[in-house]
């Protein structure tokens, strides 16, 4: 039997809920803040810089350029020297990804005009403002996580049951994933993202969803629910980087471009956020743990169906949208390594993999009659 | 391989295509097919295959499905006309047996295969032969460093490729040494066949998936049963009261267990604000047998948490509540009795009711209408359930009679009355008005038609069951796959290439390269824990590192006398 419901335990969940949607709309600003003086301190380096080099003409336009030009070289000499010995290429048209030292040296050209760096390690200086933003982050997340686990104990089951959780939990998931990685890389240009994704959620689940505390329907009383919903949940979030970095990869590869060919540079925030080709494989070693992930949700999904309604797959509207959701993701990680199709058009499969994770979790799950419909609506 | 490439650089798949066709007549029929072979199983079909796959799954969830929403999809087409027919026509209705979805698949499944083949070829020699043979020009590697080691160290240069190369072999890496009596030694190292070993293995389990699924289509089965609590299912036939079976089907593939309702529960919910009344536990009491001749065997049937006999799994995956009643005709004699299975329509069970009554005499009876376990009226007049429990239980009925045309043999649906072809008896336009019953109550019927007893409620279930033959090859295939996948996405295939020589003042030169194939963002890593094995092993002091990036620069010769490929002069390049 379920555990009994704690109605003061719901009651305080929702006020930590609250409270960590304001520290983080706080955050959120401390990271815009961040964005625009970075920009502003990097332009006045390279005005500096410039200045500095005096006759010996346009440092800056030179260096910008150097991050497209020297990365094709160095991919290109990857791959030559790679097909030296291997006659067995595999299929035709297979390319060599852009590999990460090809993305270093990239990175080492063209770090004067960027904060963050090929590898996305923290670089020596300190931004005071993305300081502010990230310690508000963390603290916002302390709250929102103990506004997660004040709904479980009230309701006495994972905090994953209907719409209103799903989205409380997944922007705290999304948070804390963001943070996790913050430890090893410098993300913090995703910051203003991040932060703002898991606003809109909390108000979502506030405004339109909110739920009290109750039981589950049967059909989802069983441990599946926490394997299945967790990893996709975490997936979700992993895909949720991804996908804001794919979407900076491409505004980046374009900046990059118009620099390259002489043209200004009008998107002086971008300054802070590395080279297209860091942000592609970055994303792409992301989208390879999410991706995994994704196939235990597949997989797993898979054995809850056969165990609750005797058949492992169905082509039920929920179960046709995780398929479509985990072949666009095969379909990118193959555009990784076909020639011609990495870079932008890789990246473009990422945005259109997360649009149908997000697709999934809010039409579907709303609009979509299904064996799934127990959202809670 | 490089010439195609080249052609097909610039030109998305279509001008490909259609500039290979320019050239066709030269071809000829076995080029044709050589020519189509290699379109079809390269990785950007591949690629473009995956996309379309993924397009075309889309669909099937904007569309009412015939497998699993037969009634929708012909009410549908009933309510969209022409435009229904259509959709019809492109088999939207069965997006996932369509000719065009299969078409998309088999296609993706056959270039997978002209894929796996020759890699798997291709990928067993290159395990069996040496590594690859020292590249001219080490500095041009990704990763490259060299060490010197001081003359009185006494590490000829010879000794040094032989010392590295076992610890590159302790390191796990597959070592050749070449030359090593000669003047500039080296070796040639790799490790990581598992990588491509992984993603061998998952492509091919993806295809076992793919037959594990056929198989399940062709010989499985499955079929529904209601059963009122005190009902037997034994598994024939004759006993389901739905029944799909494979496309290769036997019905002597039923082994005939049964399965007895004994005692249904279910739990409300009588705590969380709104969710008031809300199911939480459905638990089922089974009695069964695995043959006629078999032990019973008490069991527990609950939802996520199946039975299995005899081959098949038997789910719960309905539930609702069964009013007994008593019939008696215009003759007098009990025409029925027995539970009424009432199908759920509204909030709280209020579900709707269906009696047929052909043995009735002189006139066959028919009712319909509603039972209601916790009757409530509104002002209005209007009765609603307000409690799913069986508080206030009320069957409230019209009843007709005449023929009910069940004596012609066409199939009816029970749970629908045609009142064509009757004569109302009872309903609230009528004098004699609706009928209304309580537990325990009786009703006689106007014109000495008969009358109805309200006698209990019972509960149902409704269970399907299941036979899926390829269900866990599918699972050990599924596996396999994910298995496979995290060799390839996480090991790294490397190879290393050290060479040693001698400078003209003693010192032992030693430079060494490292190369990834794929993505491998830690080779920087795997250069660095080698150059330190190398450097503890020789007790180098390493702390004027002398580890270069690799760089263009020393392409120049800038610093060649330090490497022995400076030493060596100018090589040319490959
Ligand atoms: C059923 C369709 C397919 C799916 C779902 C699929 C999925 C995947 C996935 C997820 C990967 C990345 C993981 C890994 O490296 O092992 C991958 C890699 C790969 N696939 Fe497929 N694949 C399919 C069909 C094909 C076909 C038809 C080909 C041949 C043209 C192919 C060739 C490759 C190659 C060469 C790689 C390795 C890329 C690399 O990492 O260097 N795949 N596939």
């Amino acid at each position: 039997m379920p555990f009994a419901i704690n109605e003061t335990m719901g009651a305080y969940s929702e006020l930590l809920m609250l409270l960590a949607a304001g520290t983080y709309t706080v955050a959120f600003i401390a990271f815009a803040w961040d964005l625009a003086k970075s920009s502003k301190a990097l332009r006045a380096i390279d005005l500096k810089a410039a200045e500095a080099a005096g006759a010996s003409a346009g440092v800056k336009v030179p260096v910008a350029a150097g991050v497209g030009a020297s990365a094709g070289a160095a991919r290109g000499s990857v791959a030559a020297a790679d097909r030296v010995d291997s006659h067995l290429a595999g299929p035709a048209g297979r390319a060599e990804r852009p590999s990460s030292s090809a993305a270093k040296q990239a990175g080492a050209m063209s770090a004067a005009g960027q904060t963050a760096d090929a590898d996305m390690r923290y670089a020596a200086e300190r931004r005071v403002p993305a300081r502010v933003a990230v310690a508000l982050t963390v603290l916002g997340v302390l709250i929102h996580g103990a506004g997660v686990v004040t709904r479980a104990l009230g309701a006495g089951r994972v905090p994953w049951g209907n719409m209103y959780e799903f989205l409380t939990t997944g922007a705290f998931v999304a948070v804390a994933v963001f943070l996790l990685v913050l430890i090893r890389r410098d993300l913090r240009f995703l910051g203003t993202f991040v932060v703002g994704l898991a606003i809109v959620m909390l108000v979502a689940a506030s405004v339109a969803y909110w739920t009290p505390v109750g039981h589950l329907v049967p059909a989802l009383q069983s441990y599946w629910l926490i394997i299945h919903v967790s990893i996709a949940v975490m997936s979700s979030a992993l895909f949720t980087l991804t996908f804001a970095m794919s979407a900076l990869q491409l505004v980046q590869s374009h900046r990059q471009k118009t620099i390259a060919a002489g043209g200004g540079d009008k998107l002086g925030f971008m300054r802070l956020v590395p080279s297209a080709l860091s942000l592609e494989n970055l994303s792409y070693r992301i989208n390879a743990i999410a991706f995994i992930g994704w196939t235990f949700t597949l997989m797993f999904g898979a054995i809850w169906a056969e165990k609750a309604w005797g058949r492992f797959w169905g082509w039920d509207t929920k179960e046709v949208w995780t398929f479509v959701i985990w072949v666009v993701y095969a379909g990118y990680l193959h555009a990784r390594a076909t020639r011609g199709w990495t870079g932008t058009r890789a990246a473009w499969l990422s945005i259109v993999g997360y649009l149908c994770v997000v697709f999934n979790f809010t039409i579907v799950n709303q609009f979509f009659n299904g064996l799934h419909s127990y959202s809670g609506l | 391989m490089s010439e195609r490439v080249k052609e097909n650089k610039k030109s998305p798949a279509p001008v490909a295509a259609a500039k290979a066709e320019a050239s066709l007549p030269v071809l000829g029929p076995l080029g044709m097919l050589r020519w189509a072979w290699t379109q079809l199983t390269s990785m950007r079909t591949a690629l473009f295959l995956l996309l379309l796959l993924a397009v075309a799954a889309v669909p099937g969830s904007l569309f009412p499905q015939r497998p699993t929403n037969p009634f929708v999809v012909t009410q549908y087409i009933k309510d969209n006309g022409d435009y229904g027919k259509v959709l019809d026509k492109l088999q939207l209705f069965d997006v996932y047996s369509s000719a065009w979805f299969s078409a998309i698949y088999i296609l993706l499944f056959i270039s997978l295969i002209g894929c796996v083949v020759p890699r798997a070829i291709a990928h067993y020699k290159a395990m069996r032969s040496q590594p690859p043979r020292t590249p001219k020009r080490l500095s041009r590697l990704p990763e490259y460093g060299t060490l010197v080691v001081p003359a009185d160290a006494g590490l000829p240069a010879s000794d040094a490729i032989n010392s590295a190369a076992g610890l590159l072999r302790k390191r796990g890496y597959r070592v050749e040494v070449r030359d090593d009596g000669g003047a500039r030694p080296s070796l040639g190292a790799e490790r990581g066949f598992a990588k491509e070993v992984g993603n061998l293995v998952f492509h091919t389990s993806l295809i076992g998936v793919l037959v594990s699924v056929a198989i399940g289509g062709l010989f499985g089965y499955s079929g529904q049963r209601i059963l009122v609590e005190g009902d037997t299912f034994v598994n024939t036939l004759v006993g389901y009261d739905q029944f799909t079976p494979g496309t290769n089907f036997q019905s002597s593939q039923l082994q005939p267990y049964s399965i007895q309702l004994d005692k249904f529960d279910v739990t409300f919910d009588r705590e969380s604000r709104g969710k008031l009344g809300q199911p939480i536990d459905f638990n089922a009491q089974v009695t069964t047998k695995e043959s006629p001749d078999a032990p019973e065997k008490k069991e527990t049937l609950k939802v996520n948490d199946p039975v299995t006999l005899g081959g098949t799994s038997i789910y719960l995956t309905g539930n609702g509540y069964a009013p007994v009643v008593t019939i008696r005709d215009g003759a007098g004699n009990v025409a029925m009795q027995g539970p009424v299975v009432a199908k759920l329509q509204g909030e709280n069970y209020y579900s709707s009711v269906v009696i047929k009554v052909p043995d009735a005499r002189p006139d066959q009876l028919g009712f319909v209408g509603f039972f209601l376990p916790t009757a409530f009226v509104t002002d209005e007049g209007i009765s609603f359930s307000g409690d799913p429990g069986l508080f206030n239980p009320q069957l409230t009925l019209n009843s007709y009679y005449g023929d009910l045309g069940l004596d012609n043999g066409a199939p009816q649906n029970v749970f629908e009355l045609d009142v064509k072809g009757l004569t109302p008896l009872n309903n609230r336009k009528l004098e004699a008005g609706g009928i209304t019953l309580a537990p325990g109550s009786t009703y006689t019927l106007p014109d000495g038609k008969g009358s109805i007893s309200f006698d209990g409620v019972k509960r149902y279930v409704g269970v399907d069951i299941h036979h899926n033959p390829g269900q866990v090859s599918a699972l050990i295939f599924a596996l396999l796959a994910v298995a496979g996948l995290i060799v390839s996405l996480y090991v790294n295939r490397r190879r290393v290439w050290v060479r040693t020589g001698t400078h003209e003042d003693g010192r032992t030169m030693v430079e060494y390269g490292l190369l990834a194939r794929g993505e491998d963002h830690r080779l920087a890593a795997e250069a660095q824990a080698v150059r330190k094995l190398l450097t503890d092993e020789w007790q180098l002091d390493d702390s004027g590192s002398t580890q270069q990036t690799p760089s263009r620069l020393d392409d120049n010769g800038a610093d060649s006398v330090t490497t022995p490929t400076g030493t060596a002069g100018p090589t040319k390049d490959q």
